[in-house]
């Protein structure tokens, strides 16, 4: 710690306490609730339940829906991580080096941002309607008989895209910052040393911009698990039947529609451990990125 | 590499695939929601009929209106005038508690020589372990025991607390030079004024920043809202949207104009407010997030 130079003893505790207190009831009582449940059976009409220590986390890896639900959320976030940190990257460099019209693609490729999920989900059905929809007929044309919400692979493959749309621009900003905090004599020295635009892409840009990389991967991990939710809810239009799911929709779905407490929340504290690790990972990251720099 | 081509003209030939990237980025990004816009301006049944055309018709102002004053639902609460106040006022107070509780954090732990300012910082660090997705059913239910449910205070304080606004202006506040708080001191400023009448005015740009990053999160929650609200008459613009998109199923007229309309009522001013407010957007989040 730097400094410390106000010595009054009350204030500090009187300017913390709000914050602690919200977190104590909304974020350390529900985890915990979470975690107790997680063990126990509760009865669906509301007497009571019975302790069933790791039964519910037992039969989880044994229910096929689940397993179904994890192996599609590694697939989705793995693409949607995939493709938008590659298009956003592609169009980061674009942005970097074009004279002309610099700000406003940076503005065109940016706004998407601030889309909320849901939204982004109501246009892409709108985009893959089964009697007009744009996208519905590109791809008839090319002999696919896209059918949203119904055939399995159709469903995932609109929420892989609408995800990625939504996510290019946060990839966008912080790619164009990071290329941009690139230095220029660095830029010169390669441009003396290395005369093709790819090499000294390869050779000098794109290292420089793993720190950021790093950084953007974790980002998009949590955003493709978690803040995808709105988009999977309004794709299955609240329906989840036999349409791709991701584990974190699954959550809400055996909560709140199943009565499922103790397997909801079996589940909730699977993915506490995944987002613990995953913190983890991301501060170590950060803290060697400090040491390059 | 071929040799006979002439720089110049090499060069011409990249400028125009950079820019044929950005155009192709620039559409994608941008089309979709031109689709929506166009389908409000053509009537309902040719929507039903064709879906989005290059057709632009004059129905823009009619279903404008409807979205906003029309009402459906069981209690016809739920106007689209009702859902944008609710939404500003989910945004606009997310926003500013958020940057209180976190300024106000971020100057105890930065300031002040106590005993527990490494536990507060762990308390506060571990809510980013703690994502509202993973533990929505047990907030739920204790939202549902103080009877927060359809309330304002019910929508904004259990969202209130936040990592990232603290350690965003512990940050900031760590970059101040020290000298300044010594010649505040030595003026007779104590910390309540220093903090009222030096840091604040200095934080202005920080404060702008992050005010931008969460009314855009605020404004765009949608399980929050979804869980906690049932009254109609307390649904934002967000959470209303899938019952906005689901009216489009199974009705013999779907009504894509209100509809589309209402999206990009939904739209527009969180984009309005980070395109205006571009480099300070891109600094609170470029800054915040690391």
């Amino acid at each position: 710690m730097k400094r410390a130079v106000f010595a009054n003893r009350w204030l500090p505790i009187l300017l913390l306490v709000p914050q602690v207190v919200i977190i104590g009831i909304f974020f350390y009582w529900p985890a915990i609730h979470a975690l107790r449940s997680s063990f126990f059976l509760q009865d669906p009409f509301g007497f009571g339940e019975t302790f069933v220590g790791i039964e519910n986390y037992t039969s989880l890896f044994h229910l096929p829906a689940y397993g179904r639900a994890a192996m599609f959320t590694v697939s989705f976030t793995l693409l949607v991580t995939i493709l938008s940190l590659s298009i956003a990257l592609l169009f980061a460099v674009k942005a970097d080096k074009v004279l002309r019209g610099a700000k406003t693609y940076r503005t065109l490729l940016m706004w998407v941002y601030a889309v909320a999920p849901p939204v982004a989900g109501v246009i892409g059905i709108i985009l893959f309607n089964q009697s007009w929809g744009p996208l519905t007929d590109l791809f008839k044309f090319f002999g696919w008989d896209f059918a949203l919400g119904v055939n399995y692979y159709d469903t995932a493959f609109a929420m892989v895209l609408i995800a990625v749309w939504k996510q290019i621009p946060v990839n966008f900003i912080f790619f164009l910052s990071g290329l941009q905090s690139i230095p220029k004599s660095v830029r010169e020295a390669a441009m003396i040393d290395n005369r093709s635009a790819s090499g000294r892409f390869w050779d000098v840009t794109f290292p420089l911009l793993a720190p950021t990389g790093f950084f953007l991967l974790i980002t998009n991990i949590t955003y493709s698990l978690f803040d995808t939710f709105g988009i999977i809810d309004t794709v299955v239009k609240g329906e989840p039947g036999n349409n791709p799911m991701t584990l974190v929709y699954k959550i809400y779905v055996d909560g709140f529609r199943g009565n499922d407490l103790g397997g909801s929340s079996a589940q909730s504290v699977i993915l506490m451990v995944l987002v613990l690790a995953m913190t983890v990972v991301q501060f170590r990251l950060v803290e060697r990125r400090i040491h390059y720099t | 590499m071929t040799t006979n081509t002439s720089p110049r003209r090499r060069l011409k030939l990249s400028v125009v695939l950079d820019h044929s990237v950005l155009i192709i980025g620039a559409a994608f990004m941008i089309v979709p929601v031109l689709m929506l816009l166009q389908m409000t301006t053509v009537a309902d049944l040719i929507n039903m009929k064709t879906g989005p055309s290059l057709m632009i018709g004059d129905q823009l102002d009619d279903n404008f209106m409807k979205a906003m004053f029309k009402a459906d639902g069981f209690a016809g609460d739920n106007t689209g005038l009702r859902m944008l106040i609710n939404s500003l006022i989910l945004g606009l107070g997310f926003a500013a508690g958020k940057i209180v509780l976190g300024m106000m954090a971020a100057y105890a732990i930065v300031y002040f020589r106590m005993r527990f300012a490494t536990l507060a910082f762990w308390i506060i660090f571990t809510t980013l372990l703690l994502p509202l997705e993973v533990r929505i059913l047990p907030s739920y239910e204790i939202v549902q025991k103080l009877g927060m449910l359809n309330t304002f205070h019910g929508l904004i304080v259990p969202l209130i607390a936040s990592a990232t606004a603290t350690f965003f202006f512990r940050q900031f506040f760590r970059s101040i030079p020290e000298e300044l708080v010594e010649a505040a001191r030595i003026d007779g400023a104590g910390p309540v004024k220093f903090f009222i009448d030096i840091l604040v005015p200095l934080s202005q740009t920080m404060i702008a920043a992050m005010f931008i990053i969460m009314f855009v999160y605020g404004w765009n929650q949608y399980l929050w809202p979804t869980m906690i609200t049932t009254d109609e008459d307390m649904f934002t613009l967000v959470r209303g949207i899938k019952q906005i998109a689901q009216s489009q199923e199974g009705t013999t007229l779907p009504e894509y104009g209100r509809s589309n309309m209402l999206a990009l009522i939904a739209i527009l001013p969180p984009v309005l407010v980070v395109v205006f407010f571009q480099s300070w957007f891109v600094k609170g989040l470029t800054e915040s997030d690391k």
